[in-house]
């Protein structure tokens, strides 16, 4: 089990870095030796589902990590009240139905990396990317996607790109084409910084994702 | 858990909406703007903990409204719709506050009701107050009841007991 973890920091568009300082997009690679949940991810997330009540649920939002990403989402023109934060909607599950269920190996160790930091972390396929990874206001005329599938963004709208295209919308849902599959082996983890997280929190947050498949 | 090392990397240039409404204003103003935009950032994240922490305060009633008008983010806002959002969640914690302290109001009197119903039981027949109206967590109802049933009753023998009321 390598415990070595080179974790690459994002280009931001000026505007954005301007606008939010301490706003960051952190990055590492990842392998995945198998789809399947893995018995010990699934017994850390029962683990920390036990420690979950609804008080936390509601007492959460004032922790400081949690909080710097509400605040961030309304600096964004996202009511967390509406789309919930990734670590929100964790315990919401949590309280919903009594558990934490596992939807296999990356979604359980993505659910235990933001449980435990606050910090959400997305797993991209390393196949699709071209070149690095940053933050940017989606331009004029950009889709999300390819093919037939593709959508149209509305210009202005802040995305995770590569090199080359629009990958995501931040916070959004990985479209097809980006999110891992059956056959993915590498994986791209992505966690956004939002300002008043310091670094270490992110780190340990993809740390925790990358762990958990296995490093 | 290990060192990390980070590497910056060069930002690839697209022209976006921001850059066409941007223009090519005074520097003046531009750094007007930007310091009112920070200090309405700074604005919202004092509301939106004061919100969080109406809405901790508010347990077990709950009832504190928090919605604010969509924005359709993620984007970068307009100085206009920062002030708005500013405003709609002062709006907001401004209702919580009100409504936190009706609350504190109905508290305070079912807390010196209950102390009349202690001092005076008699004066007082059958009087109800559950733990709930006193913000106090259970479901326990504190109530003037008979010492001994009918021969209390009939003797004046009154008595304030707090059951323990959860099903």
């Amino acid at each position: 089990m390598s415990s070595e973890i080179v974790v690459e920091r994002g280009w931001l568009a000026p505007d954005l870095a301007e606008e939010h300082p301490g706003l960051g997009l952190l990055s590492c690679g990842s392998a995945i030796a198998s789809a399947s949940a893995e018995p010990g991810v699934r017994a850390r997330l029962e683990s920390l589902a036990d420690r979950l009540r609804g008080a936390r649920a509601l007492e959460l939002r004032r922790e400081p990590v949690p909080a710097a990403y509400r605040v961030f989402y309304r600096h964004i023109g996202i009511d967390p009240d509406v789309t919930r934060t990734p670590v929100e909607r964790e315990v919401l599950e949590r309280l919903l139905h009594g558990g934490l269920r596992s939807r296999g190996r990356i979604a359980d160790a993505r659910a235990l990396a933001v449980l435990e930091t606050g910090v959400a972390v997305d797993a991209l396929d390393e196949v699709a990317l071209a070149g690095a990874l940053g933050l940017r206001p989606a331009a004029r005329g950009e889709r999300l996607g390819a093919g037939a599938g593709a959508r149209p963004l509305r210009p202005g709208r802040i995305v995770v790109a590569d090199g080359e295209r629009a990958l995501y919308e931040l916070f959004g849902a990985l479209p097809e084409g980006v999110a891992p599959h059956r056959r993915t082996r590498s994986l791209r983890l992505v966690a956004v910084q939002v300002p008043g997280v310091p670094s270490i929190h992110v780190e340990e947050a993809l740390w925790i994702v990358r762990e958990a498949l296995g490093h | 858990m290990s060192a990390a090392a980070t590497a910056a990397v060069a930002v690839p240039h697209r022209r976006t909406a921001q850059d066409e409404g941007r223009g090519d204003r005074p520097r003046p103003a531009r750094d007007a703007e930007r310091e009112a935009r920070r200090s309405l950032r700074a604005q919202i994240a004092r509301l939106d903990a004061q919100l969080a922490a109406a809405v901790a305060a508010s347990i077990p009633d709950g009832g504190i409204d928090t919605a604010v008008p969509a924005l359709d983010g993620p984007r970068l806002l307009a100085l206009g719709e920062l002030e708005a959002l500013r405003d709609a969640l002062a709006g907001r914690v401004a209702e919580a506050h009100d409504r936190l302290a009706a609350r504190a109001r109905r508290h305070t009197a079912a807390r010196a009701e209950l102390d009349r119903m202690l001092a005076d039981p008699a004066a007082n027949r059958r009087r109800r107050i559950s733990l709930r109206e006193l913000g106090e967590p259970g479901c326990g109802v504190w109530q003037v009841r008979p010492h001994r049933g009918l021969i209390g009753m009939l003797l004046g023998w009154w008595r304030v007991t707090l059951s323990s009321g959860c099903p």
